[in-house]
């Protein structure tokens, strides 16, 4: 049972990590401009995809991951010049809706490329070596790309951290975020730190996409919907716009899944004698195992229950979603 | 030429314009019934479903500027009530068998003379339940904003989809629900979008509608007037998903088996940009938007068959959608009316009234 909760916690960690890692790309670029990405989650599909044809091709995982991350890169700093520098100012509708646009175009473009090069719509992930297997420590076991996750989670938002608190850019970034106008009065170039703010979410969002496929263990083009949904709810859970907040909300949002998952259910798992049968048939009735596939709403209904009751969010200072 | 008989000459001179072209859609409908030509008679049914879609749509988010994602979630619980409703007692038995015992009883498939009326009402009580859930659910969300209002209803979309996928009693879960009667045919379809046509067309002329432009306008100034911000917004909602989950009851007894997967993000996105191309706020602007993105799906449709090249025309879609934010943001018509109403008016009488057009 210590072995079991244990092995959960480690998942929730390394879900967590992945979720903050796309969350932080998100907050980052709200905190400045007010637009949410769900194009976002599409920047992970193509480091995924990158990660397919590198990876595929043999190279190893320390020459593949520069690649990986340096296309994504490429893409996010596109999709800005090309979709969202044009309407920069529009109501906040309308940059969303065109979000979905943008989304749209990179899944159909890669369905479409994929399709060219003769590969089926579903593919297999060639995770590298080092991802695969499991780890043990002690008397329990987890899978490596698990470990991987959290590790590589809290090491690049560490180097966030610094970024945003000693660099020059990274200040001038918060300073952005902070108020805008005054920002670009005090001769921050606004076009080089929204830049910033897009190529540093694409390149977490690579990471997450290579860990998050070696998970899945398959890709396909609408692989990021989903993730950039549940980013979006750890960012308003934790505090929309902050970088902080949007980390708290990704690791708070991984532990409330596999809370959900991992209870449901409990009651056949507890071995026997260890709970009265009342406790037992009380968990298997509010528990059941088939809770686990009802997960998704029930994330969906925190986040509409978080924008009711607290829309600035854990960390956030004031509201803006109450009209 | 006394004022009384000159103010009824001038209705029925308003009243000309649309009648015509009421007249002439129903000749056309029935020329179209007549050929016997299945592909256009299925296109002509779509393209009703998607008018549908998009007037209520436009309801919704267009007059209020409250936008909504979770407009397909209604259509889906539209589309499964009335599907459940009509399924006879022996497909229930068959299909259905864990119904609870008030559900598996009623079997709306009566007709009166060749006229299927269970099929109305099913729609119509079907329409109703969503409506209450519409009712339930907007007393929550419509007290956001932006984006927040946005991905909230996106919420509820996702919402729908779990709990459709889950509730496999009533919706055979993620199985495809088939033997759904066909009851939608072309003058179902089109009878039912006129009704849409006229109660969204009136809304936006009447005193609520103006509150909803307001409110959307300028939402201090409509305080300060007195209008309660939340019950113009809560009307749209409500009668939007109304209309929606009728829409979602043509669907399901015209293309007769579908499952939860149908009713997501693709179907979302195509109903906001035929809204956001016509104009948001426009009546006509959301048939125009509707007629253009319907037509230009089937004709891309053609070129991806006969290309292989799938996936071609969401991009031409989202391109079209990107530019038309960038370049012209209000759509083709932006808030403005077709004047089918002043077609057959005389110069002088609209210059007398200039009230009644916006």
């Amino acid at each position: 049972m210590t072995d079991y909760a244990i092995q959960q916690v480690v998942n929730a960690l390394s879900a967590g990590s992945l979720y903050a890692l796309m969350a932080v790309g998100l907050a980052m670029v709200f905190g400045i401009l007010r637009l949410i990405n769900f194009a976002h989650g599409d920047l992970m599909m193509i480091a995924a995809y990158v990660a397919v044809f590198c990876l595929g091709a043999g190279l190893p995982l320390l020459v593949s991951l520069p690649i990986i991350v340096g296309a994504t890169v490429v893409v996010g700093l596109l999709m800005e010049r090309v979709a969202y520098r044009p309407i920069r100012g529009s109501p906040d509708v309308a940059v969303l809706l065109s979000s979905f646009a943008v989304g749209q175009i990179l899944q159909n473009g890669t369905l479409l490329t994929t399709r060219l090069a003769g590969m089926p719509q579903l593919v297999a992930f060639p995770s590298p070596d080092l991802l695969n297997g499991v780890v043990t420590i002690g008397a329990f076991t987890v899978p490596k790309v698990n470990v991987a996750s959290f590790v590589a989670g809290i090491v690049l938002l560490g180097l966030l951290s610094l970024f945003v608190t000693r660099s020059t850019l990274g200040l001038s970034m918060r300073a952005a975020a902070e108020d805008i106008s005054a920002a670009r009065l005090v001769g921050i170039n606004i076009n080089r730190v929204v830049a910033t703010a897009f190529a540093i979410g694409s390149a977490l969002a690579a990471v997450a996409g290579l860990l998050y496929s070696v998970q899945a263990g398959q890709v396909n083009p609408y692989m990021g919907f989903t993730p950039v949904l549940k980013a979006f709810i750890a960012a308003v859970i934790g505090g929309f716009g902050s970088i902080a907040g949007a980390v708290l909300g990704g690791y708070v949002l991984g532990i409330l899944e596999v809370l959900v998952t991992s209870l449901a259910g409990i009651g056949d798992l507890l071995p026997p004698g260890s709970v009265s049968p009342e406790v037992r048939s009380f968990l298997q009735e509010w528990l059941p195992s088939g809770l686990a596939s009802w997960r998704d709403a029930i994330v969906f209904v925190v986040l509409i229950l978080v924008l009711l009751v607290r829309p600035q969010g854990i960390l956030g200072r004031r509201s803006q979603a109450h009209e | 030429m006394a004022p009384r008989s000159r103010v009824g000459g001038d209705r029925l001179r308003r009243a000309a314009g649309p009648g015509v072209v009421i007249l002439a859609v129903s000749a056309g409908l029935a020329l179209l019934e007549a050929s016997g030509q299945a592909f256009w008679q299925g296109l002509a049914i779509n393209l009703a479903i998607f008018m549908m879609l998009t007037l209520a749509l436009n309801l919704t988010s267009g007059f209020t500027g409250v936008f909504s994602l979770g407009q397909i979630g209604f259509m889906a619980l539209g589309a499964y009530g009335s599907a459940i409703l009509t399924l006879s007692l022996q497909n229930k038995a068959a299909y259905l068998p864990d119904l609870p015992g008030w559900l598996a009883g009623i079997h709306l498939d009566q007709e009166a003379s060749g006229i299927p009326t269970g099929f109305l009402i099913a729609t119509i009580v079907a329409a109703l339940a969503v409506a209450a859930v519409a009712w339930v659910v907007g007393r929550v969300l419509m007290r956001l904003s932006g984006h927040f209002v946005a991905v909230a209803t996106l919420g509820f979309l996702v919402i729908v989809r779990v709990v459709l996928f889950n509730a496999d009693t009533f919706t055979r879960g993620s199985r495809t629900f088939t033997n759904v009667a066909p009851y939608t045919n072309l003058w179902w379809a089109w009878l039912w979008l006129l009704a849409v046509i006229y109660v969204v067309w009136r809304l936006k002329r009447s005193a609520y509608g103006r509150e909803m432009f307001v409110q959307r306008d300028d939402r201090l100034a409509a305080q300060a007037i007195g209008i309660r911000v939340m019950d113009p917004r809560l009307l749209a909602f409500v009668i939007g998903a109304f209309f929606s989950s009728v829409a979602g009851s043509l669907y399901a007894h015209f293309i007769t088996s579908f499952s939860p997967s149908v009713f997501y993000f693709d179907l979302t996105f195509r109903v906001i940009t035929m809204l956001v191309i016509g104009g948001m706020g426009s009546v006509s602007g959301s048939i125009v938007g509707a007629i253009l993105i319907v037509g230009l799906t089937e004709a891309l449709r053609r070129v991806e068959d006969a290309t292989l090249l799938y996936g071609l025309s969401q991009i031409v879609l989202a391109v079209i959608f990107i530019v038309v934010i960038t370049v012209r943001r209000e759509g083709l018509l932006g808030q403005r009316e077709i004047p089918l109403d002043r077609l057959f008016a005389r110069r002088s009488t609209t210059a007398a009234a200039p009230d009644q057009s916006r």
